[in-house]
């Protein structure tokens, strides 16, 4: 499979602190990545800067071969990447059906106000949101806050969904759910790259991971590699002492 | 929306009607004082429905507007009365120079957002009335006079009054085909998203600096050719009218009013308030009181009802969405 | 070339009392995110208290000057209450529309009342004369009297309880409540704090030019331009906002006609809000 995001070197600093340090990994084509790291380890700034919100210091973010460096957001969805927000971001003012029709009309496609119908409703049933399509956003609860986000997104048909922390907030039955969804986009050939605190759920959904910490990439592979690399397990836990102890984290449990 | 599409839907029919009664009331009467007070209405109206498109469906603030309106009176009374152009040649190229003049204008101003983009436009406003106010090959302070035979090319003065009402009317009427015209297409949804929540807009794909650029610009075009109908007909022209900050701020009023976001909003608003404003004018206890009683009404309206008539109408009957935009 | 210099000087001196006007505007910005519209008008209420006090007491106006500040302050407080108290939370063009509307009634009634003839403070003060120019005594006046206030208010926001309590509020008013701060108090205070300030400033202004009722919005569009210059929020940029406009002011009145002096201010106005928003002497690590 070839690769469809290329980041490399990426450094950004805000004033004194550096939120991301030369960090370079990649995506394919179709698979799940996900991103893991404990709280401030820039994780959310990575989707700011693949999606253009601020330019990166150093570094290249390629994507299908493209130099998407520093273009501006409303640029990315046209290459093909749309993005979710960990806190979630509906135009209130307007139904559920308008804010897909805005997501369909202005992405990748560039559709016209007609055919972005069709695409909204299809990707409706599939999120689940089918009968709250003439409500206003306000009203939906945060579980459909979170549904209607990921919709919007996949209405603008992408090739790479940016998910930030989608299951944060849903109880466990809607995040079943939300991870039978998440299965399916990938089969319709979208590849993901997901932020999750949710370790039982970023560890089954991941085709592999990168760990993030202060900002650099601490481990890459498999869940499992992740799971037993001892600088991971002491990133998250804190206290080497705890390993050699033969305390080991399940890879089910959240940090 | 597709010409076709249009005669359709019932609102189109129900600018039509309005546009009819607007010709047709003062035609068969011919009671000039009855035209002489639609013409207040009409250009209340075309600025409340241009002013919306900033306003109600980007979420920016121009208070500035008037800006558009007198610049266009003066391209317009410039070209009539020095430059001997044909009345309605003189509007559309006050039209198409102040669109593009706002199109540059707006580039620059509209990284602002909120407050300051606010106070930038009455920085425009002020700038170039104090500009024009020294402009001498327009008169400067004292302002331009028209010449009675600049009205022989519409068949002398009185008729000629009547012309441009009708003008001003189809000026009118175009500003509400266009407002509903941009709110049920593409750009209207961009536009719509960009008042809702501008960053998640340009995440979402909206490209919002051409997207403001062009609304900008647009919300200039009918005003200025109104302007420039407006004050031919009025025969003078000067700065302290044609940039007055006071309208600017009415017409902001008239859409709140009326209910933003939506076409026939500022319509509503627009015409009750000029009919209370006339009102308000003639009657001897309250001339003097006419803008403590307007802004008392912007007072009420922004405390207890800022959906203005629109919001309280489609509240409390539904049914009136299908008909009235 | 002396003329020049002069000239400049006494821009400053007049510039400093704009800067006053300002600081007023942006205190009540940098606090709860409020434009204050009705900051023309309360600068012409200073102007009519100040007129009307000296009318009625036959004392000098400097004497009068604190009580145009305590008129201000308790009419910015009740201007809070009506007007800007609902608002806060709320989109900021109802902010921005529910204090011009109470600028509209406030103007009214104040044609109404005096119409738009030409008012005068009578003020005898001697002058400062060096060389050929005479600093005139209101303008030195004036300008020392701002720096007092200044200083004083200084003063008043970094020692005081009810000082700090306000800058607590500007800064995060959750926090400040869950410390048990009485936010909407403390924002009204705020708010009388700033009209207090425009008030003074406007009296101080009367002192030295005539003026009428509709002679705020001037002011007003002035104070704009200050507020931007110094950035948002920013007293100290406020005061400094003002000299720098009184300087231009003051070097370009020997050279060019007065009527040209508002176009180069809104050029200066639109192109520091274009080129520097946070403003020139932004000092303050606001965040904004």
């Amino acid at each position: 499979m070839t690769t469809l995001l290329d980041v490399e070197n990426l450094s950004l600093r805000f004033g004194g602190v550096r939120a991301v340090q030369s960090l370079t990994f990649f995506v394919k084509e179709r698979e799940i990545l996900g991103l893991i790291g404990p709280n401030g380890a820039g994780k959310s700034t990575v989707f700011n800067l693949i999606d253009g919100i601020y330019p990166p210091d150093e570094g290249r973010i390629a994507f299908a071969g493209k130099d998407i460096t520093g273009e501006k957001p409303y640029r990315i969805v046209r290459h093909g990447i749309a993005r979710t927000h960990q806190i979630v971001q509906p135009l209130s003012g307007m139904s559920v059906l308008e804010n897909c029709m805005v997501g369909a009309c202005f992405g990748f496609r560039n559709q016209s106000l007609s055919h972005a119908r069709e695409t909204v409703r299809e990707v409706l049933a599939v999120v689940g949101l089918a009968d709250r399509v003439n409500d206003s956003a306000s009203q939906l609860t945060i579980a459909g806050k979170k549904r209607l986000e990921l919709a919007r997104a996949l209405c603008a048909e992408p090739k790479l969904l940016l998910l930030d922390e989608v299951l944060a907030g849903l109880n466990p039955a809607e995040v079943e759910r939300m991870i039978e969804v998440i299965r399916g986009i990938r089969q319709r050939g979208v590849a993901i790259l997901m932020i999750e605190h949710l370790m039982q759920a970023i560890m089954s959904l991941s085709d592999r991971i990168v760990v993030l910490n202060t900002g650099q990439k601490l481990a890459e592979g498999t869940p499992q590699d992740v799971a037993n690399n001892k600088a991971v397990i002491e990133a998250y836990l804190g206290d080497p002492g705890m390993v050699e102890n033969g305390v080991r984290p399940h890879p089910g449990a959240a940090p | 929306m597709t010409p076709l599409r249009f005669l359709r839907q019932p609102f189109f029919w129900v600018i039509v009607a309005m546009t009819a009664v607007f010709i047709a009331w003062p035609l068969a009467t011919g009671d000039v004082r009855l035209r002489e007070s639609l013409v207040l209405a009409a250009v209340y109206i075309i600025l409340a429905s241009n002013l919306n498109l900033m306003l109600g469906y980007a979420g920016y603030v121009n208070f500035g507007s008037i800006v558009f309106f007198g610049l266009g009176g003066y391209v317009g009374v410039y070209l009539i009365s020095e430059q001997h152009w044909h009345p309605v040649a003189a509007a559309l190229a006050a039209g198409i120079s102040v669109s593009a003049l706002a199109l540059l204008f707006g580039l620059g101003i509209l990284r602002l957002r909120g407050f300051y983009f606010a106070l930038s436009t009455i920085g425009v406003n002020e700038g170039v009335r104090a500009f024009v106010s020294n402009f001498a090959p327009w008169g400067g302070a004292s302002g331009l006079y028209i010449s009675l035979d600049s009205y022989q090319s519409l068949g002398g003065p009185r008729q000629a009054l009547w012309t441009i009402y009708i003008l001003l009317v189809g000026v009118m009427a175009l500003s509400l085909l266009l407002s509903f015209g941009i709110k049920r297409s593409k750009f209207g949804l961009g536009l719509r998203a960009i008042g809702q929540n501008e960053d998640a807009a340009g995440v979402l794909g909206v490209p919002t600096p051409l997207y403001k650029a062009l609304a900008y610009s647009i919300s200039a075009f009918l005003p200025a050719v109104a302007g420039s109908f407006y004050f031919f007909k009025s025969a003078f022209i000067q700065p302290v009218d044609a940039f007055d900050l006071g309208f600017s701020v009415e017409v902001i009023v008239t859409v709140m009013l009326g209910g933003t976001g939506t076409v026939a909003g500022p319509a509503i608003g627009a015409f009750l308030y000029e009919e209370l404003r006339g009102w308000l004018l003639t009657s001897p206890a309250f001339s003097n009181f006419q803008l403590v009683i307007a802004g008392a009404l912007l007072l009420a309206i922004v405390i207890f009802a800022p959906g203005g008539v629109m919001g309280w109408i489609f509240r409390h009957i539904p049914k009136m969405r299908r008909i009235l935009e | 070339m002396f003329e020049i210099i002069a000239s400049i000087i006494d821009g400053i001196l007049v510039g400093s009392v704009y800067g006053m006007a300002a600081m007023g505007l942006t205190l009540i910005w940098g606090v709860m995110n409020v434009i204050n519209l009705t900051h023309g008008a309360l600068i012409v209420a200073g102007m009519f208290a100040v007129f009307l006090l000296v009318q009625a007491f036959g004392v000098s106006a400097y004497v009068v000057a604190p009580a145009t500040l305590a008129i201000g302050f308790f009419a910015g407080v009740a201007i809070y209450w009506i007007a800007v108290q609902r608002m806060i939370g709320r989109p900021p063009l109802m902010s921005l529309l529910s204090t011009f509307s109470v600028n509209m009634i406030l103007i009214g009634l104040g044609t109404s009342l005096w119409g738009t003839v030409l008012f005068n403070v009578e003020v005898s003060l001697p002058g400062l004369t060096l060389g050929n120019y005479t600093f005139p005594g209101t303008h030195l006046m004036a300008a020392a009297l701002t720096l007092l206030i200044a200083v004083l208010l200084y003063f008043f926001l970094q020692f005081t309880r009810q000082g700090k309590a306000i800058r607590a509020v500007s800064g995060n008013r959750e926090a400040a409540e869950l410390v048990g701060i009485p936010t909407r108090r403390v924002l009204a205070m705020a708010f009388g704090l700033g009209a207090a300030l425009a008030c003074g400033a406007g009296a101080l202004i009367a002192t030295m030019f005539p003026f009428t009722v509709l002679a705020g919005g001037a002011y007003q569009l002035k104070s704009f331009v200050v507020t931007v210059l110094g950035g948002l929020g920013n007293p100290a940029g406020a005061l400094l906002g003002g000299v720098a406009l009184g300087l231009v002011e003051g070097l370009t009145t020997p050279f060019i006609p007065v009527s040209w002096t508002s176009v180069i201010e809104f050029v200066i106005f639109i192109f520091v809000l274009i080129a520097y928003p946070r403003g020139l002497f932004n000092f303050t690590f606001r965040r904004s």
